[in-house]
This record gives C-alpha cells, sequence and structure tokens, in this order.
C-alpha cells in the first residue's frame, strides 16, 4: 500500500535542536512584545488610548443611543457593571491582560497533557508518532500556574468583582447578598487552595507521565505502556473536574452575579480546539525544518479533522448556551450577553462578530475538503484563524467584567499576547531538544508509521 | 486502511475463523429453522405486546385522561419513556458513524445489532409522541403542510416542533445506514439460497449486489458520507430533547449544561442497552468468538466513561443551584434529594454514578453476569433520571397549594408495556430474519485482528496486495 514508502526506519530517532538562532528570534519576539506592553503602558497612564482602541471610537459616538443601551442593560434584576466602574483604575487594563493571557496558555499547556493522556486511554495508535509535541506544552505549566497565583494574590480584587473590599459585609456600603451568598466557594483562600492544589497535580501527573515516556526511549517494554495509560487514567479524571472548577472560578466568577451551567464545557472546548491548532503549528514548523518527516499527510489529516470537529464543536457549546439564554431570557442570565452585545459603550459587539466567524464559520469552510485537511497551507491558515478566534473568545469572556467600558484592543494587548506567546514558544522549543521527536519504543508507532487514510 | 496492527492489542475475533467460517456462523441462524428458545422468546413478547396494544388502542379510544396526570403534574411517564427510548436509540448510530470515524475496529461485530435496536427504539419514542396527542389521526398536524386553515402553521419557535425535524431526520438516516450495511451480507445470504423463496425476499433486498471492487469502492465511500451526516445528528437529536425542557423557565429543566449532558446520557442508557441485547445474542446464537471478552468490556469502558460525565454534570447542576443563589433554583435541587422523591433522585444517582465505578475494576467489566446486570441497572436509572428531572420539577408549583404528586394509572404503565413489546418483537424478528453480525465488514478487519488467523489465507491476501 501506498503508505509504507513515507517511512524510512533510518529516521527512527531524530532530535530537534533549539539553535542559537532560534533562541535569537524568540527572545526579540519577547523583547518586541515587552517593549510595545512598555509604550501601551506608559501611554495608558498618559490616559492615552495606547493603538487603535475601540473604547475612544465608542465615546464619540455615545449618544442617546447608547444612553438607551447602558440603561437597558443595568435594569436588569442585577447589574455587574457598577463593581467595574467604580474601582476602574489605569493599571486595571494590564492585570487584566496579564490575566486573560495566563488563562489562555495555561489551556494550551494542560490541553497538552490531556490530548496524550486521551492517547493512552483509548489506545490511539495513529498518533504515537507525534505524541512528543503535545507532551513538551505543559511545561509552560512551570511559569503560568505561579503567574495566575500571584495575580490573584496580589491584585484578585482588580479582576474578581467577589474580591472588592466589603460586598460581603452586613451592613457595609458595598454590600452584596447575592455575593455575600457565595462566599462559601469564592474566598481567597480557597480559591488559592484549589488553584495551587490541582495545578500542582497536574504538573505532578506530566511529571511522571514525561519521565515515564523518557524511559520508555531507553529501556522499550509494555510496562511502561501500562503504567502510563494509568496515569494517562489518573489525569483525565482530576482534569475532568478541575476544567470545570477553573472555569468557574478563573473566568466565570469575573462576573460574580452571572452562572451559566454549560460554563465548565464552554471553556473547555474553547482551551481544547486552540491546542490542536497549536500542535498542528508545532508539527508544521518542524516539518518546515526537514524533521519529523515520517508525520506525513494522513496524520496531519486526522489533526484536521480533530480541528474542524473541534471547531464545530465549540460552536454546538457556545451556541446552545446563548441559545437557552436567549430563549428563557431571564433578566439574571441574559445580562451577560446583553452586555456583550449592547453593554459598555458597545465596544464588545464587533469581537463577538469577530469570534464567532473566526471560530466556527471560517475553519468549517477552509478545512470542509480532504486535500484541505492534507495540505499544510490551509492547515497553516486554519491554525492561525483558531488560535486567534479563541484569544478573542477569552478576551470577550474575561474583558467586558473587569474593564467594562474601559477595554479595548491596544499596544498592551498585543504586547502582552506577544510576550507570553514567545514565552510558551522557548519553552516548549527547549522542552523538546530534551527527547527524541519520535517515541521510538512506542508499542504503536508501527501502526502509527503504516497509517494510511 | 492498514492492516499493521500492534501485537498488544487484544484479538477481535477468535476461535482461528476463517472467511467461510465466519459467512457459515452468521447465516446459520438465518438459513436453519427457528430455536425453541426463540418461538419462546418471541411468543412472550407477541403476548407483551398485544396487551401494550390493549392499553395503547384504550388511551386513544378514552383520551389521555385515563393517565395519573393532573393540573400539577401534566407531564410525567409519557415524556419520559419517550425521552428513554430516545436516549437508548443513540447507541446504534454512535458506534455506526462515530465509531467509524475514529477507525474503532471492534464496531464491526456490534454495529449491525446496534443499530437495528437504535431503530425499534426510535419506534418505540415515536409510539409516545403519538400516544401523547390523543388525537393521532391529526399526528400530521405536527409537520408545517400546507393546510386549509388558512395561516395556521406549525409553531417554528418551539423546541417541540423541532423534535419532529430531528427525530425523523435521524431515524431516516440511520434506517438507511443500517439497510445499505445489510445490502452485502443480504447478497452473500442470496447466494447461499436453497429455496426459492428465500432467494427472491433476499435477493430483491440485496438490490442486485455484485460484490465487484467498484461496488465495493461505492459501499465505502457512502459509508464514510453517511457517518459525516449521522455524526452531528448524533448531538442534535437529544439536543433537541434535552430543550423541550430547557427553554422553559422551569426551575431545574432551565439549565444550559442540558444539550451536552443529555447527549452523554444517551450514549450512556445506549451502550448499556446493546451490551444488555449482545449478551444474549451471543450465547443463543454462539458467537462468542465474535462478540468477545474484548468487546464487552470495551462497551463497559464506554459506560463507565459517559456515567462519570453524566455524574459531573449532576454534580455541576447541583453546585450551580446553589452557586447562583436563586431561590428557586437552589430548591429545585435540595428538594429532589431531600423532598418527597428522594427515592427516585437516590435511584438515579446510584445506578447512573456509583454503580458504573464498578467497572474500574478490570474483572468486573470482564465478568460477564456482572456486566449484564450492571447494563440493566444503568437503564433503570436513565429512566428514573428522565422521571426526576420531568416530575419532581413539576410537582411543586409556584403556589404550594397546587403542590401534587403523581400516581401512575395501569394505563401509564400498559402504555410503557407496549414499547417493551414493540421492541421486543421487532428485535427477535430481526434476529431471526436478518444477519445479527455484519459478516462483509468482520471480514475487511479480521486480518490484523483474529486470533491465529489461518495462514493461507494470510498469505493470499497478502499476494494480493
Amino acid at each position: 500500500m501506498a503508505g509504507h514508502s513515507h517511512f524510512s526506519p533510518a529516521n527512527v530517532e531524530e532530535h530537534f535542536e533549539f539553535t542559537s538562532e532560534g533562541k535569537r528570534r524568540v527572545i526579540i519576539a519577547f523583547i518586541v512584545g515587552l517593549v510595545a506592553t512598555i509604550i501601551g503602558i506608559y501611554l495608558l497612564s498618559k490616559g492615552e488610548s495606547g493603538g487603535h482602541e475601540i473604547a475612544a471610537a465608542g465615546h464619540e459616538a455615545a449618544g442617546a443611543g447608547h444612553e438607551a443601551a447602558q440603561a437597558h442593560v443595568s435594569g436588569g434584576a442585577v447589574s455587574h457593571q457598577a463593581g467595574a466602574e467604580e474601582h476602574y483604575d489605569w493599571t486595571n487594563r494590564i492585570w487584566a491582560n496579564v490575566w486573560l493571557n495566563a488563562v489562555f496558555f495555561t489551556g494550551i499547556a494542560v490541553v497538552g497533557m490531556f490530548f496524550v493522556s486521551l492517547q493512552y486511554l483509548t489506545k490511539s495508535g495513529w498518533s504515537s508518532v507525534m505524541k512528543r509535541v503535545p507532551e513538551a506544552f505543559p511545561k509552560f505549566l512551570f511559569v503560568s500556574i505561579p503567574i495566575l497565583a500571584l495575580v490573584f494574590f496580589f491584585k484578585g480584587d482588580v479582576i474578581f468583582h467577589w474580591m472588592h473590599h466589603g460586598v460581603t459585609e452586613v451592613g457595609n456600603a458595598n454590600y452584596d447578598k447575592i455575593i455575600a451568598g457565595k462566599s462559601g466557594y469564592l474566598n481567597k483562600n480557597f480559591f488559592l487552595i484549589r488553584l495551587l492544589g490541582f495545578g500542582a497535580i497536574w504538573i505532578i501527573l506530566w511529571n511522571m507521565l514525561r519521565k515515564k515516556s523518557l524511559e520508555e526511549d531507553l529501556i522499550g517494554g509494555t510496562d511502561l505502556f501500562t503504567q502510563k495509560v494509568k496515569i494517562g487514567t489518573a489525569f483525565i479524571v482530576v482534569f475532568g473536574a478541575s476544567s470545570s472548577i477553573f472555569a468557574w472560578d478563573w473566568v466565570m466568577s469575573i462576573d460574580t452575579h452571572w452562572f451559566s451551567t454549560m460554563f465548565g464545557w464552554y471553556m473547555f472546548a474553547s482551551w481544547h480546539v486552540t491546542t490542536y491548532a497549536v500542535i498542528v503549528l508545532a508539527i508544521l514548523y518542524l516539518k518546515d525544518k526537514g524533521l519529523m518527516a515520517y508525520v506525513n499527510e494522513n496524520h496531519l489529516h486526522d489533526l484536521g479533522k480533530f480541528m474542524f470537529a473541534f471547531s464545530i464543536f465549540w460552536s454546538y457549546v457556545w451556541f446552545e448556551q446563548f441559545l437557552l439564554i436567549y430563549y428563557a431570557n431571564l433578566p439574571e442570565e441574559s445580562i451577560y450577553f446583553l452586555e456583550r452585545w449592547e453593554g459598555h459603550d458597545k465596544i464588545y459587539k464587533a469581537s463577538e462578530v469577530l469570534m464567532v466567524l473566526l471560530n466556527f464559520l471560517l475553519p468549517f469552510l477552509v478545512l470542509m475538503t480532504r486535500d484541505a485537511k492534507r495540505t499544510r497551507i490551509f492547515l497553516k491558515i486554519a491554525a492561525f484563524l483558531i488560535i486567534a478566534g479563541h484569544y478573542i473568545d477569552f478576551y470577550q469572556m474575561i474583558m467586558p467584567g473587569v474593564l467594562g467600558k474601559h477595554g479595548g484592543y491596544g499596544l498592551v494587548e498585543f504586547g502582552m499576547v506577544t510576550v507570553f506567546a514567545s514565552a510558551f514558544i522557548y519553552m516548549i522549543s527547549a522542552e523538546l531538544t530534551k527527547a527524541s521527536l519520535v517515541a521510538k519504543n512506542h508499542p504503536f508507532l508501527p501502526e502509527a508509521l503504516h497509517h494510511d487514510i | 486502511m492498514s492492516h499493521v496492527v500492534s501485537p498488544i492489542r487484544e484479538h477481535l475475533v477468535t476461535g482461528g475463523k476463517s472467511y467461510s467460517d465466519v459467512t457459515h456462523d452468521i447465516c446459520k441462524q438465518v438459513e436453519g429453522e427457528p430455536t425453541k428458545e426463540w418461538k419462546i422468546a418471541f411468543a412472550i413478547s407477541c403476548v407483551i405486546f398485544a396487551y401494550g396494544a390493549y392499553c395503547l388502542f384504550y388511551t386513544w379510544w378514552q383520551g389521555i385522561g385515563v393517565w395519573g396526570l393532573n393540573k400539577t403534574v401534566g407531564w410525567a411517564w409519557d415524556i419520559t419513556n419517550f425521552v428513554w427510548w430516545v436516549g437508548i436509540g443513540h447507541a446504534g448510530t454512535l458506534i455506526s458513524a462515530v465509531l467509524l470515524l475514529f477507525r474503532q475496529k471492534w464496531r464491526t461485530s456490534i454495529n449491525r445489532s446496534a443499530e437495528a435496536m437504535t431503530i425499534f427504539a426510535v419506534l418505540c419514542a415515536a409510539s409516545f409522541i403519538l400516544a401523547h396527542m390523543g388525537r393521532p389521526w391529526l399526528a400530521h398536524w405536527a409537520l408545517p403542510l400546507p393546510n386549509a386553515f388558512g395561516s395556521l402553521w406549525v409553531n417554528f419557535n418551539s423546541p417541540l416542533v423541532w423534535d419532529v425535524f430531528a427525530i425523523s431526520t435521524y431515524l431516516s438516516v440511520s434506517l438507511l445506514f443500517w439497510y445499505m450495511g445489510l445490502v452485502p451480507d443480504l447478497a452473500t445470504i442470496r447466494d447461499r439460497a436453497t429455496t426459492k423463496g428465500r432467494k427472491f425476499w433476499y435477493g430483491l433486498f440485496s438490490l442486485g449486489w455484485t460484490g465487484s471492487a467498484k461496488t465495493w469502492a461505492r459501499y465505502e465511500y457512502m459509508s464514510l458520507i453517511l457517518a459525516g451526516i449521522s455524526t452531528p445528528l448524533v448531538l442534535s437529536v437529544h439536543t433537541i430533547v434535552s430543550m423541550d425542557f430547557a427553554t422553559s423557565v422551569i426551575p431545574g429543566w432551565h439549565t444550559t449544561i442540558f444539550p451536552p449532558y443529555f447527549v452523554a446520557g444517551a450514549i450512556f442508557s445506549g451502550f448499556a442497552m446493546v451490551q444488555t441485547l449482545l449478551l444474549i445474542t451471543r450465547v443463543v446464537f454462539k458467537l462468542e468468538d465474535y462478540i468477545t471478552i474484548e468487546h464487552i468490556e470495551m462497551m463497559n469502558i464506554v459506560v463507565t466513561v459517559t456515567g462519570s460525565v453524566v455524574g459531573i454534570a449532576y454534580l455541576t447542576e447541583f453546585f450551580i443551584a446553589w452557586y447562583s443563589g436563586v431561590e428557586y433554583e437552589s430548591y429545585a435541587f435540595i428538594n429532589r434529594a431531600t423532598g418527597p422523591y428522594w427515592w427516585a433522585y437516590w435511584m438515579m444517582m446510584t445506578c447512573n454514578v456509583i454503580s458504573p465505578q464498578l467497572f474500574w475494576f478490570k474483572s468486573i467489566r470482564t465478568n460477564l453476569m456482572v456486566s449484564f446486570f450492571l447494563s440493566i441497572v444503568v437503564n433503570v436509572g436513565m429512566w428514573f433520571e428522565r422521571f426526576v428531572i420531568i416530575v419532581t420539577s413539576l410537582h411543586r408549583d409556584y403556589l404550594p397549594s397546587s403542590w401534587a404528586m403523581f400516581s401512575p394509572t395501569m394505563y401509564d404503565i400498559g402504555d410503557y408495556i407496549f414499547s417493551f413489546g414493540l421492541f421486543f418483537t421487532l428485535f427477535f424478528l430481526f434476529a431471526k430474519f436478518l444477519p445479527v453480525v455484519n459478516m462483509a465488514e468482520v471480514k475487511s478487519v479480521m486480518k490484523g485482528v483474529s486470533s491465529n488467523f489461518p495462514k493461507k489465507v494470510a498469505k493470499k491476501s497478502k499476494s494480493e496486495e
């Protein structure tokens, strides 16, 4: 069969070299991002918008229409906006961005582990040839989990309405009965325990799996494989609970009054499809370097199918959540979408439309045909669209609640995402060099090398 | 698809079967006389069917006032049974479509009966829609047909109308998928036929299948295309069913997690039902070499995973009901667990969330008796899940003076029995007259997954490559 010719056994051990040239490029990107962030911060401190900020246009256009929209939004049973408005300080935007990126990249890192675990649990053969790539992703958790903890500890009150002074204190001017009712769950200590506890379990399980995986290259045999199936299963059980809990903690509780039972799976769907896109980009980058020749169009086809399918899955979850809230039209629920659609001087409306376009329509059309899923350029286009789209998705989840009408896309946003992305690339590249790019003793490797669809 | 299979995988066909053994083993029960066990089982299901048909007829004759509904609980067993059967009807398409897309070779031994079961379960569900209507002769009013009443259309905003589209689409595609998969096997039976009648009937339904390379290529394209079409259907049907409840503003019904959680629950109960049926079929028809312990273990794993997903959804709902701070919402859930219907709630929790956790032990998930018992437990639990969602959310009205309980009459029960009669009668007819395992597809994966695959055959097919 045709599949046989793609593989030449000579390449079975292969190492990625993170050259000084490569390092320099990533570091330059990091510095560019940092400089952009600093200029952005400087502009913000001067009261400038810092780049093309939609908010500015929104302010000018603020006429009767905007007034009406505001009244409509705050006319609901509850208003979250009040919190963001009262406490606004220009530095909030910095912390909001750190939080946004830390959550986004934590997701990409941890879903790398989820993907590998799932492959072990389901005994998937085809993916054994490329599993070293997602296996390296969780390394970034060593950076992102501490960032989340630090930002929460020192600047949590900027991000979370429920951490504002006095909201749970009876008799205080800020007292909020609904938030007080949640304080058994939403309080500083318990939040930190969950964050650090599950974060630590993620990292420990990944370390165990990674160690066994590298050991397998030296020893081989099926014992290590069975042990990894067990670690992977344990991780999936932990992740099943913790992914939902973190979605409530890190993102849903920003809009403290609001609630949606779908939210945990919605955020997971967003993280999940983004990670597929990152895996595809990483593999295509390595292939462009002349590495991983044994990952052929058949494996890419499968990854393309996953990007396609999980883009649709995200759309399903997003739309279902929207539809049910829209249909029942209960004020305490519908305010969430109302705020993003016509609240805050309508600055989030364009992103909302763009997000659905980038996350559903474009990947759906680009990846529709078989040929597209087997062609590198289409996969690259789709992967970039998906990553950008889901960055905006997280932006839409986090910014309206934290910044209200002071949000926008400026140098800080651009700079911060560049900083995080280059740090991510640096750490993952360094991790990739530590092992052969192919797990040469993986018991399913022969299946993967003969994969032909 | 490549035939390279890692040696650590379990065999999916045991006993060193050759291709002709497969044909013989599967065709045997179609071609032979009905066995005594089959006759007895079929007779029993016909009796149940007849009794149920009487109850259903009486329901239609008298109107749905014969049910135990009252003005507070206006929807109970009728919709519970409907959702239950639709849920069961999810496994077939999941196995034939989703597992095909995921290239799971173990699906080939079980897809035929799973798909048949799906179709029969959806028919049972449909019977409750008709029973609901009170006036079934006006059933076509659910369709958006041009009519003599001016601009009187169906209410397109209603999830019940979406149901009509979702389920009829699902039924059509499942039927098509099942039938197309049957064609090569029907042709096999036609070619082996010794009687005129059999040659005629199987010949008619095998649509002139020749078995040429071109027909096979088309067959494979068709399978993939239908799998692509049915995969979204697996999600859409129970999504829409969940919206019958979730679009409302009843506490306990209106919750955004409903669509994916209903889908997971449907796959859960569907797999349990496939397990129940196949554990019997493999013994009665002596198919232990095709439906192996490995298959049973795989299905038990799917049951555990989906059961746990459903468990997470239960806990999420409960947590968010508290977290929301909405009094009605919190009350609805506390009432479920501790109110007058506490037994239904804990029945659901035990059967659906706790009992499948036993399958974490390999010795339990490979034990046939325990698997059989737990597969029934799961479906009991899933019936209670729907009962809990529907009845306990309704029985505490907003006005305490309207609080009520629901007690079924013999017609609630009889109509439910009708669906069992219908289901088993159809399933036994299927099991006798059609091959219960897809011979053609089992043969297509045998090289590589069969233990002691005869060397001569392996060599021959290698030279053909």
